[in-house]
């Protein structure tokens, strides 16, 4: 019965709405316009993944890219408004804030990406582990995990880049530490979904070992959504080492980062604004790009929109 | 090990398995089963849905543990072994599963599958690569689906890979948990067809186990048959003599049911 | 006996691609026609055209389907929403699923039939208590208060039947109703479908690959390979002497019990 007029009430607006041009007799089908729509995916790909490869060869190469030395003070240029020799002006102590903003970008991009690659890294072994190894091991693996996804996240970053002490390696450790969970739960109930299935039982037969198995034909087959998972996760990490770094937990002195350049510019807001806005814009834009790009990726991987 | 004329190659003994599930009530899934398998021989074993046969089956290949009873292979018990003890279980005893598309790892080539258990068991990838092609063609497919993805064959193209897979090794047991339920008639038909053969060229170095809900189809296939029923075997005969006269009420009841 | 529904010369193509071509046949009132052929043959595409199911993609592209007289694809949204259900029945393969799992049964069959005729909640209750009386569900009332997942699957299926039947549509299209179904519930899903047959006069069109099922009800058998009709005739001469080289290929792969001693 709800098979039978439901189906056609929802059906019918679902073809005028989505599908405008598709009548009974049309001649305009579906796949044109689905092929459209991947290839503006597509062109977002390229257009995003292009934007974060500069970014993070910006930040390979920033010492050769940086026209002055980022540590290099200078206090009779201190707060120098832009100008054609520093195009975005100077700090307090008469630093380059372009060269200072391009070194940060080694901090910033490349600690981001260390720690998400190995936050994935483990949170994907724990949880594959978990997920195929069930009873107890599992159990307890996830409380933990309960526990770090109760923590409100950077007060508990905070509180262990307190007890281990200031610098960006603290607050990678921090932050990796209360981001595993997310992707041992990814990880773990992908595991579960595959577990049973029958080309893993063939695997088994075949003679492969368990090792073997999971990594040569369980992995592959989860990896996906948890790839697009790190990817979405670039910009929020991001921002929380800025974060951290801006209270000071993060990057020291006068290692140049973004976060903690905005935090020294915070007295200067109002005398020697360009100071804060260039680390700001850069934070701002990096993680536009890491974000959208993550969407992109998460689209493109959704093979529901690429094609029908 | 060499006893093979004298003996089953595979006895069940007692089989039993529990499923305790929280807040409800256990459920015997398999409650006591035993029987042979003889050598050459096709056993079929047929029952509805929820009647315990797959888990039967996956019990024998150590998919799932027992808890209780005995699996002997050739009169060696496997009920416990694990780890290279049980890999080496497999080079006699290999399966065919129901949905072949599912049965092939998606990222992988249809050869590669096929050749998994031989370069376990030392053969060289461009060896394992060779006989791949040669089992393919064993099995009626062109030695090129070795190359072919999973999605991009047909079911039956895809179980006939399944089977050239299980072969590959040379097992003397060969176990179908459905493994025509998914297919179409006229392919179901091909696949009996080419299992027939392959049981002609073996002899009695080749038993099967042939799980199925289909007693017509096992009529057809099998030289023995084993009804079961809620976890139980029911009744055990020639498929004929069963379907003739059938002694056990359930059995009864689901010959009258076939239209 | 009067021509109910015709198909003439139909073709119905998904994205342009026809996977149906040239197929016409005719059901007459109180008639069960058998449609059968392998996966993708386009049997169930054959019967969702009728209903307006084919999705964004499908059309029909050439030919006609009469329901009556009247052109079914040429109907506008609503006209044909008016014929779905009280003309046009339909089983599912998986009815179950196609309930709504958080509301109860009755409340959902009472909408549906609320939608096309004006009817109290009380005699809809009786109406529906005594149809599923018909088909064997002593309870009717209980039945009506269950949530879907508190009905095993055969119950959902034999419920998704007397659902489509309570506005005793004058054909009622069934796509595999028995596949997902052990042989036990099959054949008592078949005893309805007859029962109601015989009650109400009801014609039947019958997807299906299982030719014991078309063999058990059928009058008319059309078999369908890769979209084109081979064979179309009597349901006992196409099973026994079937003409067409596919039909006979098809007849020999069925595996059939063979009950005779000897």
């Amino acid at each position: 019965m709800r098979q039978t007029f439901l189906k056609n009430r929802e059906k019918r607006p679902l073809q005028k709405q989505g599908h405008k041009s598709v009548t009974m007799y049309s001649g305009m089908y579906g796949g044109r316009r689905h092929g459209r729509r991947a290839g503006s995916v597509k062109t977002r790909l390229i257009v995003f993944g292009l934007l974060a490869a500069f970014l993070l060869l910006g930040s390979v190469f920033s010492a050769q890219l940086a026209p002055y030395d980022p540590d290099l003070q200078n206090l009779e240029i201190a707060r120098a408004a832009p100008s054609a020799a520093h195009l975005l002006g100077t700090d307090r102590f008469g630093r380059d804030m372009l060269s200072r903003v391009i070194a940060g970008s080694r901090a910033s991009i490349f600690s981001t990406l260390l720690l998400v690659a190995v936050i994935t890294v483990i949170g994907t072994l724990i949880g594959v582990f978990c997920g195929w190894n069930g009873k107890r091991a599992d159990a307890v693996l996830m409380r933990i995990s309960d526990i770090f996804l109760a923590f409100p996240g950077l007060v508990f970053a905070m509180a262990v880049a307190g007890v281990l002490g200031g610098g960006l390696h603290n607050a990678i450790v921090a932050l990796a530490a209360i981001s595993w969970p997310k992707y041992a739960r990814i990880a773990r109930s992908q595991t579960l979904a595959q577990r049973e299935s029958a080309y893993l039982k063939a695997a088994k037969l075949a003679g492969s070992s368990t090792t073997k198995i999971i990594f040569k034909h369980l992995l592959p087959n989860i990896i996906g959504p948890i790839l697009v998972t790190s990817m979405l996760d670039i910009g929020t990490m991001m921002m929380e080492l800025a974060g951290l770094s801006f209270l000071g937990l993060g990057a020291k002195p006068p290692t140049a980062e973004w976060g903690s350049m905005m935090s020294d510019a915070r007295s200067l807001m109002t005398t020697a604004p360009w100071v804060a806005f260039s680390p700001g814009a850069a934070i701002f834009l990096s993680v536009m790009v890491f974000n959208l790009l993550g969407d992109t990726i998460r689209d493109y991987a959704d093979p529901r929109s690429r094609d029908f | 090990m060499q006893d093979n004329n004298k003996g089953p190659v595979l006895e069940v003994r007692d089989l039993t398995k529990i499923y305790k599930r929280r807040g409800q009530d256990t459920v015997t899934a398999v409650d006591g089963v035993s029987f042979s398998l003889h050598p050459g021989e096709c056993l079929g074993i047929i029952g509805e849905s929820g009647s315990g046969k797959t888990t039967l089956v996956n019990m024998i290949a150590r998919l799932t543990d027992p808890d209780r009873g005995q699996i002997l292979l050739k009169g060696r018990e496997i009920t416990r072994l694990r780890g290279r003890d049980l890999r080496s279980v497999y080079a006699e005893m290999q399966m065919v599963f129901q949905q072949p598309a599912d049965s092939f790892d998606p990222r992988r080539t249809l050869g590669d599958g096929i050749g998994e258990s031989l370069r376990n068991n030392g053969w060289s990838a461009a060896a394992a690569r060779e006989e791949s092609g040669k089992l393919l063609e064993q099995c009626g497919l062109p030695a090129g689906f070795a190359e072919r993805w999973p999605h991009e064959v047909s079911g039956g193209q895809c179980q006939r890979a399944a089977i050239a897979r299980a072969l590959a090794i040379r097992p003397s047991i060969l176990l179908c948990d459905e493994a025509t339920s998914a297919l179409d008639v006229t392919i179901q038909q091909e696949i009996l067809d080419l299992l027939g053969t392959l049981r002609r060229q073996m002899g009695a170095g080749f038993s099967i186990l042939f799980i199925c809900h289909d007693i017509a189809l096992v009529q057809q296939f099998c030289d023995r048959v084993l009804v079961m029923y809620q976890g139980k075997i029911v009744e055990e005969g020639i498929p004929d003599a069963v379907i003739r006269k059938p002694s056990h009420p359930y059995t009864r009841r689901l010959i009258d049911s076939i239209l | 006996m009067t021509d109910l529904l015709k198909y003439e010369q139909a073709e119905i193509s998904y994205r342009g691609r026809p996977a149906v071509r040239d197929v016409s046949f005719t059901l007459r009132q109180g008639e069960i026609l058998g449609i059968v052929g392998e996966s993708g043959s386009g049997k169930s595409t054959l019967i969702r055209a009728a209903m307006g199911l084919l999705g964004p993609s499908g059309a029909v592209t050439g030919g006609d389907i009469l329901y009556k007289g009247k052109s079914l694809p040429a109907l506008s949204p609503e006209e044909l929403r008016r014929i779905n259900g009280p003309e046009l029945g339909m089983i599912f393969q998986n009815a179950g699923a196609s309930f709504c799992p958080i509301r109860k049964v009755g409340a959902q069959l009472y909408e549906s039939v609320a939608a096309h005729e004006k009817v109290s909640r009380h005699d809809f209750t009786e109406q529906a208590v005594d149809l599923l009386q018909k088909i064997g569900f002593t309870d009717g009332r209980r039945i009506l208060n269950s949530y879907p997942f508190e009905l095993s699957g055969g119950m959902q299926q034999r419920v998704g039947i007397a659902a489509a039947m309570l506005l005793k549509p004058s054909v009622l299209l069934a796509d595999e109703p028995t596949s997902a179904l052990d042989v036990f519930v099959q054949k008592q899903v078949v005893e309805e479908m007859l029962l109601l047959h015989r009650t109400f006069g009801t014609s039947i069109i019958l997807v299906t690959h299982n030719i014991g099922l078309v063999g058990a009800m059928a009058d008319n058998v059309l078999v369908l390979k890769d979209g084109h009709a081979v064979e179309y005739g009597r349901t006992q001469q196409v099973l026994q002497s079937p003409e067409n080289a596919y039909t006979k290929q098809l007849m020999a792969a069925v595996p059939r019990l063979k009950r005779a001693t000897g």
